[in-house]
């Protein structure tokens, strides 16, 4: 129960983020750009991101549970640790917080000054710049989909997490027809670096062989230790970077 | 090739990023344990205290003045 609402939330949290960023761009060029050739390229992304899940989950149930918990725990892992990094180190002072407003203002500057080129009656920009941008944010989306699922034996839960999210962005997206600034999107990154550490920790160590005391009830104790951590080395940079000032 | 290239750095970067001793850390830790496990040790102990290790490595190189 305990790893199955993990499951869902991460799923959430993690695609909710993927999928504002990819909002930003697909406005950006939806703007700029005209919304056929916009839409035509978030439609074509996200039948190739089907594509991939569907190939990729069938076919990760062939491989035994403990093989691919090794692999899938090491991969989130290596993800993982990036995206708390990048969180610590913006939490703390010592990168740039991630700015949707900005980042729609730099895509539709760009998108304005590219020549128009018309294929296949789209405007090829506007469609290549929604496809890229979808597709890339979606990958990550479709990649932590078919590992949690994967690795908990639940594909269709950490799709119903990413699908949630994606109603709800695109709602919101389709309402507000701006790119959502308000949304957290920081304290969410934070999050998903959490839950990604979290359970590359737990399955990176079931799939080594190891047992946790007490199984899947040592998940929220991993996630405690996962917190206390990150929370610590906020603290620890923060006042160095004043002590540097 | 450029393809081919392309295509190798995306993941790369995808999954590794722009620490690869991060990445290298992990692998060694998973390595660890699962050798521990074989000699019969139960070492679910090693992956949290790797992380917090190899985190502190990572930050310090980032945050250095």
């Amino acid at each position: 129960m305990t790893s199955a609402v993990f499951l869902v939330l991460s799923a959430f949290l993690a695609s909710a983020v993927e999928f504002v960023e990819a909002l930003t761009i697909v406005l950006a060029s939806g703007i700029t750009r005209g919304w056929r050739s916009s839409l035509v390229g978030l439609g074509a992304a996200t039948v190739v991101l089907a594509a991939i899940v569907a190939a990729l989950g069938p076919a990760l149930k062939l491989i035994p549970i403990d093989a691919l918990r090794l692999v899938v725990g090491g991969l989130l892992l290596a993800f993982g640790l990036q995206w708390l990094r990048k969180a610590i180190l913006r939490a703390s002072g010592y990168k740039e917080l991630h700015d949707e407003a900005a980042i729609f203002a730099r895509e539709a500057a760009e998108a304005r000054s590219a020549a128009h080129d018309e294929r296949a009656g789209l405007d090829w920009y506007g469609f290549t710049l929604s496809f890229k941008g979808v597709l890339l944010e979606g990958l990550e989306v479709a990649f932590i989909v078919v590992t949690f699922g994967s690795t908990q034996g639940n594909i269709g839960l950490a799709a119903l997490g990413a699908g949630i999210a994606l109603v709800l962005v695109a709602t919101v997206g389709v309402l507000v027809r701006a790119p959502l600034a308000r949304v957290p999107e920081n304290t969410m990154k934070f999050a998903v670096g959490v839950m990604l550490t979290t359970f590359g920790i737990f399955w990176g160590a079931e799939g080594a062989g190891a047992h946790w005391p007490g199984d899947d009830a040592s998940l929220p104790g991993v996630l405690g230790f996962v917190i206390v951590l990150s929370f610590s080395s906020v603290a620890l940079l923060r006042r160095r970077r004043l002590a540097f000032a | 090739m450029r393809r081919i290239r392309a295509f190798g750095h995306f993941w790369w970067d995808f999954v590794v990023g722009d620490d690869w001793r991060a990445a290298a850390g992990v692998v060694l830790a998973i390595g660890a344990t699962a050798a521990l496990v074989a000699g019969g040790v139960d070492a679910w102990w090693l992956l949290p205290a790797s992380v917090a290790v190899i985190l502190a490595l990572s930050l310090q190189r980032a945050a250095k003045p």
